[in-house]
């Protein structure tokens, strides 16, 4: 077992995917010759040549598009968006075609495409770079949204996704990039369709994902060392729900915290809120809570953007707050 | 290889990347006005290795694009506009700010996040803004102030005021989709647009060849019948002559005009540009037509400047710089109490009663 970065095992993902498959092809704004704006596809120019390494003009729209075309076309494409405030100007493609053409022609075309992008905040960048707009992509029938948040998922879940006959939306969380750890040598592809228990526990339940999953971790262990026994879950995708695994553990805890770098308003965080106030109402001892960002667009200074973003400590007063309100 | 393969392949020749100065009508100049500009392209020199230097010291944080190697084509165009004009900018914005009349030291706060910066801190380095200097921004996304600008220019056309908005983009800008639309809607409107476009040749790692199907980009603008051309960006007085002419034309109420401004950056795009796309050796070849010390040399020439002159020129940027970052050294920081202040406008700054019931 060797030591890996989360950029790292992406890049292999994305190797492997070249390799394995002759259809596949990654396209996208500077991945090639700058070597990917989040240095994921390094090398890749060097190794696969123009060809299946495409540098697009600045042009996001047509290029996700095109994605949807070349999919359509018999190709396998995986398309890099730099970060998914960007995405935005690809919002008509992705919403208007590559999540309907499945449902609108009647089940005759499926569209097996790949879009990854960087997503959340963390690293001063304010508003125009900041944002986690995956809860929002989470709303739309047709597209499956999926969050790597551990080595092993950055690894193994793009060939999952490649594998699948409809459009797959990776969210990497950028301040993930450098996370560093042990990943086995024969890592490999990993199911998308399950939430996975990190911390199992039974007095409450943390339901997280992405970017937030490391300060739930740490909350859990504050928690710990407070004889407060906190289960955490990695929902991983985000679209469709695991709704089995989330209920399983509040069934076993009867308390939830949820904690989502979206703002609450209209969120992911209020369907799994309001998912387990319709399945599992009578489970609860106590009200169920929510750390998310501040409902602000994201600030510069280094002070406000870590105010306006879920932060272990009220993960922890959240969590304090839902056990010590016993039924 | 296929034809498409070709087309990807990376442009190694470093022939064709320097511009002919191939714009006529050189300005007769003041003494005065020439070393005005000189000063102007020298304060944003100064402002911008010191933020490079503060980014090394943690001051500055979060995305820092840096103007160097481009001061001519801000300060040139700049002189082309009054107090009443307003200016679009991008994130690589700080000589345009400083051109415009940005106070440099709300602008070196700004950098800060500081409370007393331009954007109140909240900006940082991507997202300047200034009411007073009709400064509106400092976009972080590419091509996103082209269709505001379009939308000043509608309002001021509504509104009769013989004004002209002036819109700085790069050429990374000109492959989206938001460029076309926006010089179509200004052209067919006849709206009071300045299109600056400012072709370094590279959009992040991605050479202009290797983006754009028509290289030529005043052909584009051609395309939707406004008057364009391209114009040595190196060239401090060759941008302000150009741009006069067309703000001219636009102020006239003719529409629209766009101007290739052919300059070079000379530092990275960010900080976290290892720049493999470019050769040190196309960089150095640029620095020859550095926009500063060729119009020093020019100034000399004329007899306009001496040393003495141009030293106690440097010592004044060079303090004005060092106020600036006291300012901001010693700027507060906007208390996180007021985390949630202004994502909307607050009731008293509302119109009252014209909405129906408050
Ligand atoms: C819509 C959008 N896509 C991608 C980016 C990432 N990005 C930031 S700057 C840049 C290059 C833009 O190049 P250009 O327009 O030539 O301006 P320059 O940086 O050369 O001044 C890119 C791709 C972005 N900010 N916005
Ligand atoms: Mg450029």
């Amino acid at each position: 077992m060797g030591t890996t970065t989360y950029r790292e095992a992406v890049r292999t993902a994305l190797t492997e995917a070249l390799v394995k498959d002759p259809r596949v092809f990654l396209m996208g704004e500077d991945v090639g010759k700058y070597g990917g704006s989040y240095a994921v596809s390094k090398g890749l120019l060097a190794e696969f040549g123009p060809e299946r390494i495409r540098d697009t003009p600045l042009s996001e729209s047509t290029f996700v598009g095109a994605g949807i075309g070349a999919a359509l076309g018999g190709m396998r494409p995986i398309v890099e968006v730099m970060t998914v405030n960007f995405s935005l100007l690809a919002l008509d493609q992705i919403v208007n075609n590559a999540a309907t053409i499945r449902h609108m022609s009647g089940g005759q075309f499926s569209i097996p495409l790949v879009i990854r992008m960087a997503t959340g905040a963390g690293r001063q960048l304010a508003a125009q770079h900041a944002h986690s707009l995956e809860g929002w992509y989470a709303h739309i029938p047709g597209i499956r949204i999926v969050a790597p948040a551990t080595l092993e998922d950055a690894r193994g879940m793009l060939w999952t996704a490649l594998e699948d006959p409809d459009p797959v939306l990776i969210f990497e969380h950028q301040t993930l990039y450098n996370m560093e750890g042990p990943l086995a040598d024969e890592a490999g592809a990993v199911d998308i369709d399950h939430a996975a228990i990190r911390r199992p526990g039974k007095d409450l339940s943390l339901i997280t994902y992405g970017g937030t999953l490391g300060k739930t971790l740490q909350a859990a262990e504050t928690l710990a060392s407070e004889g407060i026994d906190a289960e955490v879950i990695d929902l991983r995708t985000l679209r469709p729900l695991d709704m089995a695994t989330i209920l399983d553990s509040v069934k076993k805890t009867h308390r939830a915290v949820i904690v989502d770098e979206g703002w609450k308003s209209g969120s992911l965080s209020a369907e799994i809120v309001a998912r387990l106030v319709e399945h599992a109402f009578y489970e609860l001892d106590a009200p169920l809570a929510r750390v998310c960002s501040a409902e602000v667009p994201i600030p510069y200074p280094k002070h406000l953007e870590d105010a306006a973003l879920p932060q272990p400590p009220a993960i922890v007063a959240a969590a304090r707050e839902v056990v010590g309100r016993r039924g | 290889m296929t034809e498409a393969a070709a087309n990807v392949q990376p442009i190694a020749s470093t022939e064709t990347a320097v511009p002919k100065p191939d714009t006529p009508g050189r300005l007769e100049i003041s003494r005065e006005h020439g070393l005005r500009l000189l000063h102007e392209m020298l304060r944003i020199r100064r402002f911008e290795e010191k933020c490079a230097e503060l980014y090394s010291a943690g001051k500055i944080r979060g995305f820092l694009h840096l103007y160097i190697g481009e001061e001519a084509v801000a300060v040139g165009a700049m002189q082309a506009l009054g107090r009443e004009d307003a200016v679009v900018a991008t994130y690589r914005e700080h000589g345009h700010a400083l051109a415009r009349g940005v106070a440099v030291d709300r602008l070196m706060a700004e950098m800060y996040g500081k409370h007393q910066g331009c954007s109140r801190g909240r900006g940082g380095s991507m997202h300047v803004f200034d009411a007073q200097a009709r400064f509106y921004g400092g976009n972080a996304i590419v091509g996103g102030g082209l269709p505001i600008a379009v939308g000043l220019a509608l309002a001021d056309k509504m509104q009769q005021r013989p004004r002209v908005t002036a819109c700085f983009f790069g050429d990374g800008a000109v492959a989206e989709g938001e460029f076309h639309e926006s010089l179509n809607l200004a052209s067919l409107w006849k709206l009071p647009v300045l299109f600056l476009c400012e072709n370094n040749l590279y959009a992040m790692g991605t050479r202009l060849e290797r983006a754009q199907s028509q290289t030529d980009l005043a052909a584009k603008a051609r395309s939707y019948l406004m008057p364009a051309e391209p114009v040595d960006g190196m060239d401090v007085l060759a941008v302000e002559a150009a741009t006069k002419r067309a703000a001219d034309a636009v102020r006239r109420g003719e529409g629209p005009a766009f101007l290739e401004f052919r300059t070079y950056r000379f530092r990275a795009h960010s900080m976290f540009d290892a720049e493999l796309y470019r050769d040190k050796s196309e960089v150095e070849i640029w620095k020859q037509r550095d926009p500063i010390t060729t119009f020093t040399s020019q100034l000399k020439e004329r007899g306009m400047a001496t040393d003495g002159i141009l030293y106690a020129l440097n010592m004044s940027v060079a303090d004005e710089i060092d106020v600036a970052v006291q300012f901001a050294e010693a700027g507060t920081w906007e208390p996180v109490d007021d985390l949630l202040k202004d994502v909307y406008t607050p009731a008293e700054g509302r119109p009252s009663g014209s909405y129906g019931a408050a």
